[in-house]
């Protein structure tokens, strides 16, 4: 399927395609041609079924893509400038700095032998001019944002000690304290409890909104599309098969893999 | 060792099976060395010696009595600090090991010191330069390194730089031959000589330290930089780093403050075996070389039976060896927050 470029998108994926190589030397490919952009200040939902392309495509945003990934093919447009055309110092020059990622499992992704202060303060001061008293007043207010209880005594704390909640409340901070124009969240809230899931959403949307950030929102649950997405991009075997804005996607499905998904959501019961 | 004690019990009980250990070893050594051993009171007497002969040796190295009873002595013995005396040197076994550590002490020293630095260096080049040319070399070199055995690379070391290019000492020891040790202050005989001002006999010590060195420290480089090359492109690869990346970091931070944190781990457990294995005398290496240390003493003890001798060295590398590992226990807690004594 085309998409056309609607002008003033912040980030546009135009035919992205990649893989990888396997032990004969061939690339299988995965992603096959993934094309959709984020409009400004918006909240852009991907959805689709486990293994379609959805992790591949936010880390290639950021050029963090698993080692032995190979792109084949396609562009990466963020505010207007190819990321891929300009080599890895372009991906370096947006990383956590106009860009940031939550990942999944923020337990994991945070470093196991630092303290959750240090990790924070280090971001902070990868992309701001601040002294070291100064980031960590800064980490500190972001922490009290994310709504942590007792900051000051979890900065001291090493990522064992968090719950998955908090972690990914602490995720959320770094993603945010150097002020990202555009934040990427891989499934931020699956394998939480779900009264979690539920307060880490509301705080996310808040965030989101209160900022005008641009966001994209890869997520499982079609609940959580319906109520705080804009747009939705639905994906299946590395291709996207459906662009609609959130009401359009609810009310008239165009794609067949779309309405399998509605109907395989408990969605469908309620309406 | 260190999942002997395990890491979550505390220092006491640590302590008391550390004491367990230590017992352990000696009370094997003891039995063992006089099952295995051939009867020493042949290395002491002609063989032309009649029976009486045999057996008043035989009673004066104590070796008349039941086997427990003998064993019963010994410990008392420890308890008091004895050693028992050595059979060839006719000393206290304390006093010969004492004499001899300062020289198993600077070889072992020098080698720790080169021999972890290289491997450090080269581990973390290997695995930040995956594939590259480096890795390769260093690869090469390292499993060179872990495949030959220590006599070996000594002897072929000799053999080029000693018979074949002659610009190294032969093995015979701290110093050569007619030069006078400098006074003893830290039992380095480099420092020493140095302290002293005696340039000369500081650079003939270098020269004779040159090989043995060279030898150990390779024996030390090769695990060491396995151990950190793999940890390292485990942690390059861990989930940590990539979140780092994405959130912008350095790379310099990323390598070598978020990545090598935590290769410090399986190199302390890694650093504890070879500095148990390089203090307690790297006995072939010694013995290649000559040099007068424990090692050295070892080998010599068991070529002549001389159990207390043996036992006196067990003992020591046992106690080493617990010490290295209570130490790495609690430096293990310092370095992973995760870990609680
Ligand atoms: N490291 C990897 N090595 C090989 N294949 C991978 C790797 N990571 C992902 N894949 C494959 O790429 C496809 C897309 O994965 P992913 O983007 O993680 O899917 P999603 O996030 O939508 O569940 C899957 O089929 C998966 O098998
Ligand atoms: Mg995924």
């Amino acid at each position: 399927m085309s998409v056309a470029l609607a002008e003033g998108n912040l980030l546009d994926v135009v035919d992205y395609r990649g893989g990888f190589r396997g032990p004969d030397g061939e690339v299988t490919e995965v992603l096959a041609g993934v094309s959709f952009g984020l409009r400004r200040s918006t909240l852009t939902a991907v959805v689709g079924e486990t293994g379609s392309g959805k992790s591949l495509t936010a880390l290639s945003v950021l050029g963090v893509q698993p080692r032995g990934f190979v792109r084949t093919g396609g562009r990466m447009l963020f505010d207007g400038e190819d990321l891929f055309a300009g080599g890895p110092r372009s991906f370096e020059r947006v990383r956590g700095n106009r860009i940031s990622l939550v990942f999944q499992d923020a337990r994991a992704a945070l470093n196991p032998v630092f303290t959750v202060g240090h990790q924070l303060i280090d971001v902070c001061r990868a992309h701001r001019r601040l002294g070291r008293k100064e980031a960590e007043q800064v980490v500190l207010d972001m922490l009290e944002r994310v709504r942590i209880p007792d900051p000051l005594r979890r900065m001291r704390q090493y990522p064992h000690e968090f719950s998955g909640g908090m972690a990914q409340r602490v995720m959320l901070a770094m993603a945010l304290v150097s002020e990202p124009e555009l934040l990427v969240l891989d499934e931020p809230t699956t394998g939480l409890d779900v009264t979690i899931q539920a307060d880490i959403m509301d705080l996310l949307v808040e965030l989101i909104s209160s900022s005008g950030l641009t966001a994209c929102l890869i997520t499982h649950d079609l609940g959580v599309v319906a109520q705080t997405c804009q747009d939705v991009v639905v994906m299946r075997s590395g291709t996207v098969r459906e662009i609609a804005t959130c009401e359009e996607l609810f009310t008239a499905p165009r794609d067949e893999y779309t309405r399998d998904l509605l109907a395989a959501s408990r969605l469908v019961e309620a309406r | 060792m260190s999942a002997l004690f395990g890491r979550s019990r505390s220092v006491l009980s640590r302590l008391v099976g550390a004491l367990v250990v230590v017992l352990g070893v000696v009370t094997l050594t003891f039995f063992l060395a006089r099952v295995v051993s051939p009867d020493p009171t042949n290395l002491y007497v002609s063989p032309q010696a009649d029976q009486a002969t045999r057996d008043q040796v035989r009673a004066m190295m104590g070796l008349d009595k039941p086997v427990l009873e003998q064993y019963v002595t010994y410990l008392g013995q420890l308890v008091r600090g004895d050693l028992g005396t050595s059979f060839s040197t006719g000393q206290p076994v304390r006093d010969d090991l004492l004499s001899r550590l300062p020289a198993t002490l600077e070889l072992a020293t020098y080698s720790l010191i080169i021999g972890t630095l290289v491997g450090v260096v080269v581990g973390i080049v290997g695995a930040v330069r995956r594939g590259g040319i480096l890795d390769h070399t260093g690869r090469f070199v390292t499993v060179a390194g872990l495949a030959l055995p220590q006599f070996f690379v000594g002897l072929m070391l000799l053999w080029i730089f000693f018979v074949v290019l002659g610009i190294a000492p032969g093995p015979v020891g701290r110093l050569p031959v007619g030069l006078v040790d400098p006074p003893q202050t830290t039992g380095f005989v480099v420092i020493d000589a140095l302290l002293s001002g005696q340039w000369a006999v500081a650079g003939a010590a270098l020269q004779q330290l040159a090989l043995p060195l060279i030898t150990l420290a390779f024996a030390i480089f090769a695990p060491i930089a396995r151990t950190v090359r793999t940890a390292m492109l485990e942690a390059l690869d861990a989930d940590y780093v990539r979140t780092a990346t994405a959130m912008g970091l350095p790379q310099r931070t990323i390598h070598y403050r978020y990545a090598l944190k935590n290769v410090l781990l399986p190199v302390l457990t890694m650093l504890a075996g070879v500095i148990g294995f390089a203090f307690s005398g790297a006995v072939l290496v010694e013995g290649v070389f000559a040099w007068p240390g424990i090692g050295q003493y070892a080998l010599d003890a068991i070529q002549q039976s001389d159990f207390a001798a043996i036992q006196g060295f067990v003992l020591y590398a046992a106690v080493l060896y617990v010490v290295v590992y209570l130490l790495l226990d609690l430096l293990y807690a310092r370095v992973d927050p995760r870990v609680r004594l």
